[in-house]
């Protein structure tokens, strides 16, 4: 079928622009972004309409050879969805970065411009591979060019101290990544295939596949940087440009998390128990607390929210144990699994619009020093709209795409009898409203001799129409919005506005916030995290013996 | 299906475990870098390994892990150019290449 031959395409013609972009270099770069951005945008919209609208799964077999010992290329809904948001991220992301990353007049190649839309696009295309790929040592390769692409956006302007974040990421990553493809081997010892639809029905229950799930898992685990092993992220992120934050924070993330859904949903769902998923989720709201604590005590308004980002990689992993019906035997696709790709999306969005916001900030003031924030509400009002948006987005107390992502796992909460969850998931936003609030609060400080410099009007658009996008995202949710929860809103508003007062006064002197600074300190360290990496593929190593 | 004795599982087993010794202790790149590409010659000869035991009659072995086991060798390649030359870059600049951040180490 026609919309089949898509999926090879949407991933070729990233990548495909990314080479032809960096061999005619110059001023030729961007215009050809610009048009591989415009084809790769038209072509994700049509896979959207085939999949989404006419709900059909599209398959491809490159060459015509199927698996095992060919390669298929699928898209469901879901994959259909993730392509779709990150197109619409990337398309942001180029206008933002259009007057950023323009060759200069006085030059003939500047470095930075010729590199970072040759990386814009491979980044996009090996998310694609992530998304469309149905192949775990595809899905190998798509994360290893996703690193590939990462780690020099982290370093662009190449200051020693952004070189070394890049390389915490890349040995970090790279740790992870073999883990993952040591599991890879495993499975194709014992079965044969690592076709995922195959592996689905072929894998039992044993030492081989609980092994191979606890190493894959660790290792994308430690490539998503879910608390306690985001040694590499805060520096990469809040380090990098502002428009390849957007692309770091975003989208990258997201490509080792989706393989973590693919692995458990999928390939390993007949291996996969409750108590395993409950470490999981565990970990996330974890994450959700400590980095959104950590995040109250930054100095740096990127920094700020680079920690969001870890809280909210948290929120991704709370879906994990809801996918399980109410005896916990199975995990299955379902509301929780919609709601955490919904959630996905609308980080994506959400993030990207902030670390815009946050960039644009820094561009105008030259700092971005939380504390000597004041005036900057009444100078850049579109920057504090969009940044006091995009925390609403990401809290999902007002309508938006967090908001209904919420609703569908907390019904995926009461219907499988997990209550504990649900109050994780309520009791999240006001940890979000924290750190939104105590920006807020400081941005709109009146200072009357706060001297900007000028910032691009298109820019600051792109950043808030991503922000709006988040919250558009609502009406792509398959259930109704539902009535409005005010006292929820009022609790995570009210609760998130007393923890920004508690902790930007008293701090330092609260046990549990200095503790939490204490232990981030350790986690940055080299030898704890990657202790933690081994220690955490043991625990899934127990809880999924345990389970059977 | 071939029989294989028991240290072809073993050998990999080994160089994987010395390898995640090594990244998690070495305090310098360089030699988590060569530590990461030990762990990678555990994972890729166990690949071999397992090409061998499945092999089917007219041939000496499955031939998929084996174009499998090239790709995964040059996408480790290219990964350890990446660092190397990361770590090349942050010493130009440096003069160290400490891995732990500013102030803190």
């Amino acid at each position: 079928m026609a919309a089949d031959a898509l999926l090879p395409a949407v991933v070729m013609v990233p990548f495909g622009g990314a080479l032809i972009a960096f061999a005619l270099g110059g001023r030729w770069t961007r215009l050809t972004a610009y048009a591989t951005i415009a084809t790769g945008t038209a072509i994700a919209a049509c896979i959207a309409r085939a999949s989404l609208a006419d709900g059909q799964t599209l398959v491809y077999h490159v060459g015509g050879w199927h698996p095992p010992l060919g390669l298929a290329l699928t898209a469901n809904a879901l994959a259909a969805a993730m392509i779709a948001g990150v197109a619409v991220v990337v398309c942001g992301i180029a206008v933002f970065a259009h007057r950023d990353f323009g060759q200069p007049h006085a030059v003939r190649e500047a470095r930075a411009p010729l590199v970072f839309w040759p990386l814009l696009l491979a980044v996009w295309g090996a998310l694609d591979l992530a998304f469309v790929s149905n192949d775990l040592f595809t899905l190998y390769v798509a994360l290893e060019l996703l690193t590939f692409g990462g780690v020099p956006l982290v370093c662009l302007d190449g200051r020693a101290e952004t070189l070394r974040a890049a390389l915490r990421y890349a040995l970090f990553a790279l740790t992870g990544s073999i883990l993952y493809l040591a599991g890879c081997v495993m499975l194709y010892g014992a079965y044969g295939t690592l076709d995922i639809t195959l592996l689905g029905a072929r894998v039992r229950p044993g030492v081989v596949a609980w092994t191979a799930t606890t190493m894959m898992t660790a290792g994308l685990l430690a490539k998503t940087a879910l608390f306690p092993l985001h040694l590499w992220l805060p520096p990469a992120h809040a380090g990098a440009p502002a428009a390849a934050s957007a692309a770091l924070s975003a989208l990258v993330i997201k490509g080792s998390w989706f393989v973590v859904v693919r692995v458990w949903y999928d390939a390993m769902a007949s291996a996969v128990t409750f108590a395993s998923a409950q470490v999981l989720a565990a970990l996330g709201a974890a994450a959700i607390v400590f980095a959104s604590v950590t995040a109250l005590r930054q100095p740096r308004l990127k920094l700020l929210v680079a920690y969001s980002t870890l809280a909210q990689i948290g929120y991704l992993f709370l879906m994990f144990p809801l996918a399980f019906d109410a005896t916990g035997s199975a995990i299955m696709h379902g509301a929780a699994l919609q709601g955490g790709v919904l959630q996905a999306l609308s980080h994506a969005t959400a993030k990207a619009a902030m670390f815009m916001a946050a960039g644009l900030v820094y561009a105008a003031l030259g700092h971005d020093r939380i504390a000597d924030l004041g005036g900057v509400a009444r100078a850049m009002p579109v920057t504090t709209a969009t940044f006091a948006l995009s925390g609403i987005a990401l809290m999902g107390v007002l309508p938006s795409g967090a908001y209904v992502a919420k609703k569908l796992m907390l019904d995926a909460a009461d219907a499988s009898g997990q209550w504990w969850w649900g109050v994780v998931l309520k009791g999240g936003a006001a940890f979000t409203a924290g750190y939104v609030i105590h920006v807020l609060y400081r941005a709109l400080r009146p200072n009357t001799n706060v001297s900007v410099a000028p910032v691009p009007r298109a820019s600051e658009l792109a950043a808030l129409g991503l922000a709006i996008a988040s919250f558009l995202l609502a009406f792509a949710g398959t259930t109704a919005i539902g009535t409005f929860d005010l006292g929820g809103t009022l609790v995570a508003v009210g609760g998130g506005a007393l923890l920004a007062i508690f902790v930007a006064s008293k701090g330092s002197r609260v046990p549990g916030v200095a503790l939490c600074g204490d232990l981030d300190r350790a986690l940055r360290r080299w030898t704890p995290a990657s202790l933690f990496l081994l220690l955490l593929a043991t625990a899934f190593g127990v809880a999924l013996k345990a389970g059977h | 299906m071939t029989a294989l004795p028991l240290w072809f599982a073993l050998v990999p087993a080994a160089l994987i475990g010395v390898g995640l010794y090594g990244i998690v202790v070495h305090p310098q790149p360089l030699r988590k870098l060569v530590s990461f590409n030990v762990v990678g010659s555990g994972a890729f000869l166990l690949f071999g390994a397992v090409a061998r035991r499945g092999a089917a009659v007219p041939l000496n072995g499955d031939p998929v892990p084996q174009a499998l086991l090239i790709t995964g060798i040059v996408v480790a390649f290219c990964a350890s150019a990446l660092a190397v030359m990361l770590i090349l870059q942050l010493h130009d600049r440096s003069g160290d290449t400490s891995l732990e951040p500013a102030g803190e180490a």
